[in-house]
């Protein structure tokens, strides 16, 4: 239980630190994964958190955030490749 | 089986950390790639395996959590480096100039820069 709450706190930390780069990064691109990373510190937060309070359907969520935020990072490219979504 | 899976919990969480550390003090966009894609994956991977093996039970419950968490580790081992080769593509044909030492900075003042003064 509180090696789980020590992990999740890293993690948190680490999200903090993440967030910092994307609103300070310089480039787009440096927004851009900063954003991705920090999607995958969610996913690893949210199947953290399900164990402490031991709910199931954590790990649920945590399976859409992690399908949500390729395809947000892909869409997010091609938009800015192309400056359109359609294909 | 319990001490193992708290080991490996703690790693990826500090794994991960790390990762974040070296997103927000590397200079440039490219080596910022290096720290985001590799401990990411790696991270998720020891996170995750711990989680199984710390809490590992056999009845029906605890399996279908241990195969939801497999999935997760799966899923994220093949997108995020997809991702992160994606990004890299997308700023390397938008002609993002990488950074480079400020011993060769001859032609630095043509080169439309990218490099931020990072503070030290």
């Amino acid at each position: 239980m509180t090696v789980e709450l020590l992990a999740a706190l890293l993690v948190l930390a680490g999200a903090a630190l993440t967030g910092i780069r994307a609103v300070r990064g310089p480039t787009l691109y440096d927004r851009v994964l900063a954003v991705n990373m920090f999607g995958t510190k969610a996913v690893m937060l949210l199947a953290i958190i399900g164990f402490i309070g031991s709910r199931a359907g954590f790990i649920d969520i945590a399976i859409l955030y992690a399908l949500i935020n390729f395809i947000a990072t892909v869409a997010l490219l091609r938009f800015v490749e192309s400056k359109r979504l359609g294909g | 089986m319990e001490i193992l899976g708290n080991i490996l919990l703690l790693l990826g969480a500090f794994v991960a950390f790390s990762g974040a550390l070296g997103v927000l003090r590397m200079p440039d966009f490219y080596s910022r790639l290096h720290p985001a894609g590799t401990t990411d994956t790696l991270a998720q991977l020891l996170l995750i395996a711990g989680l199984v093996l710390g809490h590992f039970d056999t009845d029906t419950t605890s399996l279908l959590v241990t195969g939801k968490l497999i999935v997760i580790s799966l899923l994220l081992l093949v997108t995020t480096p997809a991702a992160t080769h994606a990004i890299s593509r997308a700023a390397y044909l938008s002609g993002l100039q990488p950074w480079s030492s400020p011993d060769a900075e001859t032609e630095e003042a043509t080169s439309s820069g990218s490099s931020e003064q990072e503070e030290s």
